[in-house]
């Protein structure tokens, strides 16, 4: 598609020097070490289960409760996105630049097209250094290489944290397609990003039966995220779809049943993966629609 | 050569809810030709030229550029036309090589062509120099002059210039009207550009239209324009007399030439063809009037602008 190539490579080299990108990178570095360190030391002193040592690095927090690492990202992967995209159209709107643009000869698609796969290989390359780092630093302290298992399992899981990314690239980019003023975007991709984690931290707190949960797991990102991860990760955890079809009890999903095959892992994933890549079209569709028909004007 | 017009409008028309901006609009312009459009804040001509470029629908009517439609085939259209729009958009913490560099690409114009391209523009403009500079410390004279590169960078058929030569200085101004007239000559490039500034527009147009509330109320080159604007009289002739008689009115509007005899005090403005001075002065005495003064003045492009703009 003519022009959408070079609007990805020049928002993609854009990406790269941007401030606000180098900090929340600095930032995924600085937490994911720091976590290593205490997930290091903690499994050191408990190898019980030979089984997924290498796995342990990214799950284990000292606790049988929330692995710090999945739970990092849960926060941390749509402020990524939100960063990449929220000033996406509006801010080429205001600074004139997009008259200029659309006045070449490329598709309107072309430019939000472009921006979307710039912020998408920009998530990617971010999630997989961060994986990366951890798994080398990890590899030292522990001096267990990872299995083939064990390294399939982590590309799924910056597979499924890329889609869980976009989404909120996405719905920041639809932001910034609809209002006019960056600060207005920012802040409704921010609140929409509240929104969602207070979806899906009631159930947490309040008892609220398990089909609600349930229901909420199929619509917050959020959810699906940390679900798929958690599945991908910790080979012996159970979607909460999975644990309601075994018994109503409030098991965590961390009781320590028997591991999944990494092919019985994606098969439980794979609906999750689907729901959030529908979520994203459908903020494709509606930026789409808003975007092809609008006037643009310099002033 | 085909006698079809490069730019054609029908009936173009666009409104915001119940506010007409353009009006029906029949605009040709032919190839080669450099067409200034004139009016007042608010015309609609920046409008008109969204619509042209398809980066706004028309409410109705159509727009064609080379026969494409400009609604419908919008990409064929900017491939032939450069764009430099009111507020010039570069991206001000980049180079200006890098602002003309990704023109061309975008433009799908080969790697290996977008250097020598992009390099030509920018000594044609006199910009080489800052080339790596980036755009944001450009003065204003900089910025429009970097536009007109970026108009090179796609060598279109047809540039359209929406006030150009805002925010500059006088001596700017000149050169950079000589610039577009100089490019535009080379290439034969159409010009349509936007202005208030109607010496400007002037001095490089070969047509004027003056658009007001949507319409084009004027239209032609500069000399057929003040026959249409003052139905004929392009002179216009002040006589002073110690008295006015309707009797020396009646001999004035006699003279061959003369289209038209307004009273205001004591003086009588003649509105003429050609310098009528002497034939009034022998109207004047023979009937029996004293002369006191008499003023010629012909009529510029700028007083029918005027006419126009005024007239609202
Ligand atoms: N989105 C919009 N909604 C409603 N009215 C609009 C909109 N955009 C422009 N207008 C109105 O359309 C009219 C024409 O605007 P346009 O920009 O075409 O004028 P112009 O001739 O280019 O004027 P100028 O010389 O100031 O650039 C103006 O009265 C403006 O208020
Ligand atoms: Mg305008």
């Amino acid at each position: 598609m003519q022009g959408m190539m070079e609007v990805f490579k020049k928002e993609l080299a854009d990406d790269f020097t941007r401030w606000r990108f180098l900090i929340l990178f600095a930032i995924a570095f600085a937490v994911a070490i720091f976590a290593i360190y205490m997930d290091a030391q903690y499994i050191k002193l408990a190898v019980s289960d030979t089984r997924f040592v290498f796995l342990k690095l990214y799950t284990t927090s000292g606790e049988e409760s929330l692995p710090l690492f999945i739970m990092f990202f849960v926060f941390f992967l749509p402020i990524i996105g939100v960063s990449l995209g929220f000033d996406a159209i509006n801010s080429e709107k205001n600074s004139g630049t997009l008259s200029r643009l659309m006045s070449q000869s490329i598709y309107r698609d072309a430019v939000i097209n472009g921006k979307f796969l710039a912020g998408m290989v920009t998530i990617a390359v971010m999630l997989a250094s961060v994986v990366l780092v951890v798994g080398g630093v990890g590899l030292r302290l522990i001096g267990i290489p990872p299995s083939a298992e064990e390294t399939m399992r982590l590309i799924f899981f910056i597979i499924v944290g890329v889609v869980y990314g976009s989404f909120w690239l996405g719905l920041a980019i639809l932001f910034s397609i609809f209002l006019n003023r960056v600060a207005t975007s920012a802040l409704a991709s921010i609140a929409m990003w509240i929104f969602f984690i207070f979806l899906f931290a009631i159930p947490m707190f309040a008892d609220l039966g398990g089909t609600a949960s349930y229901i909420m797991m199929q619509v917050s990102p959020i959810a699906l995220f940390w679900e798929s991860a958690t599945v991908l990760l910790v080979p012996s955890a159970r979607t909460m779809a999975q644990m309601l079809n075994v018994s109503m009890s409030t098991a965590s999903p961390f009781l320590p049943t028997s591991a999944l095959s990494i092919g019985q892992s994606l098969l439980t994933v794979w609906p999750h993966i689907v729901s959030m890549i529908a979520l994203t079209a459908i903020c494709f569709a509606i930026s789409y629609i808003k975007f092809m028909r609008e006037e643009i004007r310099s002033t | 050569m085909n006698s079809q017009p490069l730019i054609e409008t029908k009936n173009l028309t666009k409104k915001y809810g119940e506010k007409v901006v353009v009006d029906k609009l029949n605009l040709s312009i032919a190839e080669g030709e450099r067409f200034g459009f004139l009016g007042p804040n608010g015309a609609g001509k920046t409008t008109t030229i969204l619509m042209l470029l398809g980066l706004t629908q028309p409410s109705s009517g159509t727009a064609n550029i080379a026969g494409f439609n400009c609604t419908r085939e919008p990409l064929k259209v900017k491939r032939i036309t450069g764009y430099v729009p009111e507020r010039l958009g570069f991206y001000e913490e980049l180079s200006a090589y890098y602002n003309l560099a990704y023109t061309a690409r975008l433009n799908g114009l080969p790697e290996a062509q977008v250097s020598k391209r992009v390099t030509s523009a920018l000594e044609e403009v006199g910009l080489i120099k800052t080339a790596e500079q980036q755009v944001g410390q450009f003065s204003a004279g900089m910025k429009q002059r970097l536009g007109i590169a970026d108009i090179l960078v796609k060598e279109p058929k047809l540039a359209i210039l929406d006030e150009p030569t805002s925010g500059i200085d006088p001596k700017g101004v000149h050169q950079l009207l000589e610039l577009i007239d100089k490019i535009a000559k080379e290439r034969n490039m159409t010009i349509i550009m936007c202005s208030h500034q109607l010496k400007q527009v002037q001095q490089i147009c070969t047509r004027v239209g003056i658009m007001q509330k949507g319409k084009i109320v004027v239209e032609g080159g500069v000399e057929d324009l003040g026959r249409q604007a003052f139905s004929g009289g392009k002179f216009r002739i002040e006589v002073k007399l110690t008295e006015i008689t309707s009797a020396v009115i009646e001999a004035i509007r006699k003279i061959a030439g003369v289209v038209n005899v307004e009273r205001s005090e004591d003086t009588l403005v003649v509105t003429a063809q050609t310098d009528l001075r002497p034939q009034i002065a022998k109207a004047v005495v023979d009937s029996n009037g004293l002369l006191v003064q008499m003023n010629i003045q012909s009529y510029a492009l700028e007083d029918i602008y005027l006419k126009y703009s005024e007239g609202q």
